[in-house]
């Protein structure tokens, strides 16, 4: 039970991992990552909420959807439960940490559209997982997408200072960097 | 603005992948062959168009502080409709596209053309903008998907084309080809227009 866990996690981190594999969550991936301060930000929040969207999306799936045979209303619940929970997430991190809110700032609301967040949700239920095993994925996604994330802040901070030709300044090279990236994560595959 | 630029603003001039950048995820996702760009540039299209004319047709009806969570509503039934739809009449195309069918919910340009064309504008203006922004949209998949299909199983729509069928290289229809793909283009693009201005 404990290893499938964990090859769940690491297929999720490395081999499969969200932005680099499976290509979901690139605005944020693109958009946060001129700065390491701003990504680390992110990126936390990004795996705060997956974790909760996975679990909450999950019970409702089990307990609501399959129950009444609802399950063609999965894409408008699911989008509505994660920008419930998005806005929950924001309150409470406003009262209980004001200095990690102003860090985020616009980030936070900014998660209801990342499809990191619904396409975890959606990957739980067709790959047929339990509970348990469903809060690992969507953990061990959200942890992917802050290492991915991190990494590209850090080569961005660098690819600042170089001298590259004017086209290709900005977007361009970031997505060339990101291929480069995704070439050497393709590296992982048949780690488990 | 007449309504033939409403209409073909988005083609070119305001594309809105390779300009606005955004709906970027199935972009790349869904880039690695002609086949699947094109059910996705449909899908999107029917979805944009639904929404950006029942936006536009409720815009004066919807309080200003909840109507982002309505326009997603708006936006979840068309995906749902053209997701079952897909499902039904061509379930190869629904399996390849997978989970970037119910995704298009969050593709911002939907979101975006809601939001930024359609609470302000009538709904013939909204329905011409849908339909431009979708065949934009299109396009820039189609263009993307060419060169990822070409170079990396030598095929274009399925079909063999000699010489690049060869020796192809599979890393083209993989994630780190299109965002190699992608990065090229838009550099491509960025140079045109600095040489017209």
């Amino acid at each position: 039970m404990t290893s499938a866990l964990i090859s769940i996690f690491i297929v999720a981190v490395f081999i499969e991992n969200f932005v680099l594999n499976k290509i979901l969550g690139l605005c944020p991936f693109i958009g946060v990552s001129n700065k390491l301060d701003s990504a680390v930000g992110m990126g936390t929040a990004v795996t705060f909420v997956m974790l909760m969207a996975g679990v909450t999306t999950w019970a409702i799936q089990a307990f609501i959807l399959v129950p009444f045979k609802l399950e063609y209303l999965q894409t408008i619940s699911f989008i509505l439960v994660i920008a419930a929970l998005v806005q929950f997430v924001e309150m409470v991190v406003k009262k209980t940490a004001p200095a990690l809110y102003q860090a985020l700032g616009v980030f936070l609301p900014l998660i209801t559209t990342n499809c990191a967040v619904l396409g975890v949700a959606l990957l739980n239920i067709k790959k047929g997982y339990g509970l348990v095993e469903s809060a690992v994925n969507s953990f061990g996604g959200g942890i992917g997408f802050f290492f991915a994330l991190i990494l590209m802040a850090g080569i961005r901070e660098r690819l600042d200072v170089s001298e590259i030709p004017t086209t290709m300044k900005g977007p361009p090279i970031a997505f060339i960097t990101a291929g480069l990236l995704a070439i050497a994560f393709m590296g992982f595959s048949g780690l488990v | 603005m007449t309504m033939m630029q409403q209409l073909t603003k988005g083609f070119w001039k305001e594309n809105p992948i390779f300009v606005i950048s955004l709906g970027l995820c199935p972009t790349i996702a869904v880039s690695s062959s002609m086949t699947n760009a094109i059910g996705m540039g449909i899908a999107a299209t029917f979805v944009l168009i639904g929404s950006n004319l029942f936006i536009s047709l409720m815009r004066s009806i919807v309080p200003d502080k909840i109507r982002i969570p309505v326009f997603i509503v708006v936006i979840a039934t068309f995906v749902t409709i053209i997701d079952k739809l897909i499902a039904a009449f061509s379930p190869a195309l629904s399996a390849s596209l997978g989970i970037f069918i119910p995704l298009i919910v969050v593709n911002c340009i939907i979101l975006g053309r809601a939001e930024a064309f359609a609470c302000k504008n009538g709904p013939v203006d909204s329905i011409l903008d849908a339909i431009g922004m979708g065949t934009g949209f299109t396009l820039a998949l189609l263009l993307i998907a060419f060169f990822r299909e070409l170079l990396g199983e030598g095929k274009l729509f399925g079909h063999v084309i000699p010489f690049f069928s060869s020796d192809p290289a599979l890393i083209m229809i993989m994630a780190p080809g299109g965002f190699i793909i992608f990065g090229l283009l838009i550099a491509l693009k960025r140079h045109m227009d600095s040489k017209g201005a």
